[in-house]
């Protein structure tokens, strides 16, 4: 656009070069965006298209046969039956304790050095890789007491304790200081200050957190292999004797060479990513509940 | 976490009116501290309990723990190749993900209009709640096996160029420390996204808006206001990313293609430490299984530093930008 001489200038358009400099760059990250969306939209589109034609009633209920069979025969009953199990009994163990330990954290700690070095390691604790909080469960449970859901249960719970933490912790920032300033001049204690009126004003997001917390924690594999094993029949009781799970299950499926057991992990794979899926819409709804309400 | 610094935060310090604590408030402190305790006490029991149970090859191997030698059979345990390939396969993955993160980071704080931005959000969560199993499932299934040709091509291309050679050449797998990096790129770019748009959204408004009245274009304003801003910042999110890269398991265990060696072969099968614990330690006994163990240890111990330095870069960018 040299040409321009002679004419009006638009002061406001710098000169070609930069400006294509400036386009390349836009240019750039909008490919790096598509990067992302092709290999999300590849895995969804493969699982959906190859768990569909598996699931039904039977696949979600019947016992698991033995890989030779094809996918006609039997399911994932107990693998269904067993991540239910042991994610709930994760949730009831982590998430009263890690909303416990941002309430110490925000209501109590303060900027204490012991506040401050709590908060900093549960940080630091959400990047414990998974397979080791298996191990540690291993060592330090399993030696002892042998396999069982529990011991599944324990090792999700350490891996969702500081992602609950973390995520009630910024909600309880969140609840305004006037609330809890009227509520002690009415005479009322910390404790139960906190308990009548923080807790429930900052509810909605402390749930929304503990979903998103338990959807990660369904679909971890590493923490139960040392701690489950797997099992082809439903194991109802939690507290003991091996178990399994749908994570496991795909784990030892995939790498099996038989077509029925490759069908039956691709099942499993939808399973799963549906039940991550309903969790994660549904923190969405709650947040966007718990948004309305504060307003 | 940060540093409160409003007058009611510590709520204890406020002086109450009469002298004694009811007894429930003393016993709901408590507990609540206990609570928050836990979290240090689990750090300290994995150090202890998972190091007590590979205290045998600790002290069987000394210094021979690093070795090369990998060999199960005959009783010879040497991490290195796994470190190896746990350092190769995160690298790979940073390379990858990282500018792709950056470039979504700024394409949702600086380019798109909000009302777009929390879509691309939405998108980009989705990609963190695959499962990394499910990613394993895929990744061998369909992707090994798609990408190698392309891998046999490129390896043919590059026979006899000096570098390329010895990265890209020899005998080429679907399942291989390339395909692992690429399949971990795709785990760890939603967290490295994520953080890096948190510190880049805490660039002030003014800054951008001062780069824009003296005539910067985007990308001018972009290197010249927000890139010194949250250079610190997006320092620690790509360390955070690699403690994830380091220490993620199933995924890895599938694709890697489980072969304990040292190559600069990158399509080739290798192995990281994770991978190899997952897989081998259903039939590990003995010293092998505290050898086991024993990788765990390291591998806590590196990525708790990581996550460390990690932190504390954030952390600190962060209070510099409040400053500010």
């Amino acid at each position: 656009m040299a040409a321009t001489t002679g004419q009006s200038v638009d002061l406001r358009e710098p000169p070609s070069w930069r400006r294509s400099k400036n386009r390349i760059a836009t240019i750039l990250m909008v490919i790096s965006f598509v990067l992302v969306i092709i290999p999300l939209g590849f895995v969804l589109f493969t699982v959906i298209a190859k768990g569909i034609s598996i699931i039904s009633w039977q696949f979600l209920t019947a016992d698991i046969p033995p890989n030779v069979l094809p996918a006609s025969i039997g399911g994932m009953g107990p693998a269904v039956v067993g991540t239910l199990e042991i994610t709930a009994l994760a949730t009831v163990l982590a998430v009263p304790l890690g909303v416990l330990g941002a309430i110490y954290l925000n209501e109590y700690g303060g900027n204490r050095l012991l506040a401050r070095l709590i908060g900093f390691f549960s940080d630091v604790m959400t990047g414990v890789p998974s397979i080791v909080m298996g191990l540690f469960i291993f060592t330090i449970w399993v030696l002892h007491f042998g396999y069982s859901g529990l011991a599944g249960a324990l090792a999700l719970g350490c891996l969702m304790l500081p992602i609950v933490i973390r995520s009630t912790y910024e909600m309880l920032r969140l609840v305004p200081d006037p609330l809890r300033e009227a509520s002690y001049a009415l005479g009322a204690s910390k404790a139960r200050v906190t308990v009548t009126v923080v807790l429930p004003t900052a509810l909605g997001g402390i749930v929304s957190g503990a979903l998103l917390a338990i959807a990660r924690a369904a679909g971890e594999t590493a923490p139960l292999l040392f701690t489950i094993l797997t099992v082809t029949t439903v194991n109802r009781n939690v507290f003991s004797g091996a178990n399994t799970s749908l994570p496991s299950q795909i784990f030892a499926n995939a790498s099996s060479p038989y077509v029925g057991a490759q069908a039956r992990g691709w099942g499993a794979a939808l399973t799963l990513i549906a039940l991550a899926f309903i969790l994660m819409v549904a923190a969405r709804l709650v947040t966007a509940r718990f948004a309305r309400n504060l307003q | 976490m940060t540093t409160k610094a409003d007058p009611a935060g510590p709520a204890g310090s406020a002086r109450q009116l009469s002298e004694r604590r009811p007894l429930g408030d003393i016993t709901f402190q408590a507990v609540a501290l206990a609570a928050g305790l836990l979290v240090l006490v689990i750090l300290v029991l994995i150090a202890v309990s998972t190091s007590q149970q590979a205290s045998s090859w600790f002290s069987s191997e000394g210094i021979k723990i690093f070795s090369s030698t990998w060999n199960p059979t005959n009783n010879q345990f040497g991490a290195l190749p796994f470190i190896y390939g746990t350092a190769v396969t995160a690298i790979i993955a940073l390379v990858i993900a990282v500018p792709v993160s950056v470039g979504v980071a700024l394409l949702l704080t600086e380019v798109v209009p909000r009302r777009w931005a929390r879509p691309i959000v939405y998108v980009i969560d989705l990609l963190a709640v695959v499962p990394s199993v499910v990613w394993g499932l895929w990744g061998i299934l369909v992707f090994a096996p798609w990408i190698q040709h392309y891998y046999a091509s490129v390896s043919s291309g590059v026979k006899g160029i000096p570098v390329l050679d010895s990265l890209f050449g020899g005998q080429t797998s679907g399942a291989s420390f390339f395909t692992a990096g690429i399949i971990l790129a795709f785990m760890i770019t939603p967290i490295v996204t994520s953080l890096s748009r948190e510190v880049i959204a805490t660039v002030p408004a003014i800054d951008r808006e001062g780069a824009y009245a003296l005539g910067a274009t985007r990308l001018e304003m972009i290197n010249g206001a927000v890139w010194p801003h949250s250079q610190a910042g997006v320092v620690g999110a790509v360390l955070l990313g690699l403690g994830r890269a380091m220490g993620e398991t199933i995924a890895v265990a599938l694709v890697i293609g489980s072969s304990a060696t040292i190559t600069p072969h990158l399509f080739a099968p290798g192995y990281n430490m994770p991978a190899v614990i997952a897989n081998e330690f259903g039939e590990a006994t003995g010293l092998f299984r505290a050898a086991l163990i024993g990788m765990g240890v390291l591998l806590f111990a590196f990525t708790i530093i990581i996550n460390v330095i990690a932190r504390v870069i954030v952390e600190r960018s962060g209070r510099r930008q409040r400053g500010a």
